[in-house]
């Protein structure tokens, strides 16, 4: 073999390599750089127990900025009527993760609004009842969906007194990395855990509300703003009589 | 009490195999319909966040008790030791499999992801009723198999007795855990009530021996066997006590409802103003599941003749349809009091608004997949009771009938 032949290959190789890391290292790159934003080695610990105070006095009647804060941030607005469905019934079907209720009192005829979702519940009928463990409470409190194991029986929509469910009706064509969904699962409000495994302390409906009705933070710490607030102002749970000591309190319903 | 022969049922070949093809055309235009609703979501479906279990669940719920029900036919054979009851035994055990098979086809194919199903078996939580019926609904599958073996197989008749008291017990384990589906859920009105359990069993009992004397009677009269006056009529006598005893618990659960002040809402939605839920409680639970049947069964001339006894196991049948329509979608459909003494009047996630029921419109395919869960067991009885000997040679009176006196 003559050496301008192997000089030949020698360049060949080399020119190879260099080719393919220059096409693998965007890849490796992608891979390791969440790791190093947020390195998450420790495990979520019961020491913090998020929840919300809301005081319905100050929920406005007519307004919706949670609901729309929340679709987008959890890409729930990138969910598509699919074609050929019947709109009445695609309302009813469309998932949502937190709701404009407005009640009237039977006797003095006081009229309340809120915003209802899942309660994060100490002990959520939810989690009792999912045959595979798909819903789950995390240490600090979160009640949420593994989408992994979750088999779409709905028997946690059946089974949650406060009706926070969505069950995934149609193919979703978009959606967002830290929220991913898919068609035959069930889904609720998970209180932007994402935000919070990244950092930060605030949910999307709280930093829309402008009338500052929703207070959002650690339970168990007692200077924590939630707390605070929570000695100051009476509260109630939302079906307090099933004693699932719910992690969202509202004050003046 | 004679010998009792056993034979593979006999009827034309053309007759048998045109069955099959029309049962199993049935099986795949429901076949056609999963892939539908599967393909596209359930958004195609009826079924939304508020009706969560629809059409598919009640025909699910219905074949999976009326499964258990069937069985009841062998068990007063060997737990109880009625002879009458012994030649009836196989057939019992093979419709309480093909039952549980079709009612748990349609379940599984309604899951938003059937193809996890192996995830269902390998990641429990034991505290949901839910994966306990997945180890009752396998283990019944399992103990009945065994049941018919010992049945058949005259080398195990030392063994008979065990397991048809096992089978038993295991019966009334399984309806009872899918009463408690809806019996253990606190957070609906029309459910977390005790009772749902054995109202369950009970129901199993009249849905399943309807089943029973239908399939009995007809495969009897297709290949010319005959059925004995005297065991049909204990049969007709054995369904009208069920049928009673399912009103006898329907009465109770909606007057421990009445009773106390927070159900009232929910009883006068039932009973009242809810409208299908309200005709299908009346007529189809109460009327066509309980007092036509029973008008018929202990009518003098009516419930002596086959026709009556026909129409009596029928009506029970589409009452029971009816009943669990109204348990399942009835249950869900009237809102859930999540704020006692006020009145949602606005929302956006319906509700209840003004304590408006939710609102749900079964969709064809809902139907199709229903029916074809229906048609599947008739299709594996059909193969079952052709392949091997379940069918008795005869039950005529002389032979079926213990106290028959010679002539």
């Amino acid at each position: 073999m003559s050496r301008t032949e192997q000089q030949g290959r020698r360049v060949f190789l080399k020119k190879t390599a260099t080719a393919a890391a220059v096409a693998i290292a965007p890849g490796v790159m992608l891979h390791a750089l969440p790791a190093a934003a947020a390195p998450r080695v420790e495990a979520v610990s019961g020491k913090i127990r998020w929840g919300m105070l809301i005081d319905a006095s100050k929920c406005a009647d007519g307004c919706s900025d949670c609901v729309t804060a929340c679709d987008k941030e959890n890409g729930l607005d990138l969910v598509d009527m699919p074609a050929g469905a019947e709109e009445a019934l695609w309302e009813r079907q469309r998932p949502r993760w937190i709701r404009q209720v407005k009640l009237k009192d039977n006797l003095s005829g006081k009229i309340t609004n809120l915003p209802m979702m899942c309660q994060h519940c100490e002990k959520p009928p939810c989690v009792d009842v999912c045959p595979t463990g798909a819903s789950f409470r995390r240490a600090d409190g979160i009640v949420m969906v593994d989408r992994h194991i979750c088999i779409g029986c709905r028997y946690c929509m059946m089974a949650c007194p406060y009706k926070a469910r969505s069950f995934i009706h149609a193919e979703v064509a978009e959606k967002l990395t830290h929220t991913p969904r898919g068609k035959g699962c069930v889904e609720s409000c998970n209180l932007c855990v994402h935000r919070l495994d990244n950092g930060e302390s605030t949910t999307a409906c709280q930093d829309a509300c402008k009338h500052q009705a929703i207070v959002f933070g650690d339970l168990n710490d007692p200077e924590s703003a939630v707390s605070r607030a929570l000695k100051k102002y009476p509260s109630v749970q939302i079906r307090a009589d099933l004693k699932l000591n719910t992690g969202i309190r509202y004050s003046n319903v | 009490m004679k010998k009792i022969h056993f034979s593979e049922w006999g009827i034309d070949s053309p007759r048998y195999w045109g069955m099959l093809a029309v049962l199993g055309s049935i099986v795949a235009i429901a076949g056609g319909a999963v892939y539908y609703m599967e393909h596209n979501g359930h958004w195609v479906t009826g079924m939304t966040n508020q009706v969560v279990w629809g059409i598919p669940h009640v025909f699910a719920i219905f074949l999976i008790v009326a499964a258990s029900g069937a069985l009841n036919i062998a068990s007063i054979g060997t737990a109880f030791g009625k002879k009458a009851y012994k030649p009836l035994g196989r057939l019992s055990a093979l419709l309480a499999i093909t039952l549980l098979a079709g009612g748990l086809a349609v379940l599984v194919l309604d899951l938003g992801q059937p193809g996890r199903l192996l995830v269902a078996m390998t990641h429990y939580n034991f505290k949901s009723i839910f994966a306990w019926n997945i180890y009752l609904y396998t283990g019944f599958f399992a103990i009945v198999a065994v049941y018919i073996w010992f049945m058949m197989d005259r080398r195990m008749k030392a063994w008979y007795k065990p397991i048809g008291i096992f089978a038993f017990v295991w019966r009334l384990l399984l309806t009872t855990g899918t009463g408690s589906i809806f019996g253990f859920l606190v957070a609906r009105q029309g459910y977390d009530a005790a009772i749902l359990a054995p109202m369950f069993v009970i129901m199993s009992f009249a849905y399943g021996l309807a089943v029973y004397l239908l399939v009995l009677m007809f495969a009897f009269k297709a290949d010319g066997r005959e059925l004995g006056a005297t065991l049909l009529k204990r049969l007709k006598n054995l369904l009208g006590v069920f049928v009673a005893a399912v009103l006898y618990f329907t009465l109770v659960y909606h007057l421990a409802n009445l009773y106390g002040t927070e159900n009232h809402a929910y009883e006068a939605f039932i009973l009242k103003d809810g409208g299908i839920y309200t005709l299908l409680f009346w007529g189809g639970w109460v009327l066509v599941g309980g007092l036509i049947p029973l008008g018929i069964i202990y009518h003098p001339g009516l419930g002596n003749t086959r026709g009556g006894i026909v129409a009596a196991a029928t009506l029970v049948i589409l009452g029971g349809f009816a009943t669990v329509y109204v348990i399942v979608i009835g249950g869900q459909a009237f809102p859930m009091a999540m704020f006692p003494g006020k009145t949602i009047i606005a929302s956006g996630f319906f509700d209840g608004v003004n304590g408006q029921p939710m609102l749900y419109a079964p969709s064809l395919p809902e139907f199709l997949l229903g029916l074809g869960g229906v048609a599947l067991v008739l299709l594996l009885t059909f193969i079952g009771i052709r392949m091997l000997r379940f069918l008795p040679a005869t039950l005529s009176d002389e032979v079926a009938d213990p106290h028959h006196a010679k002539p």
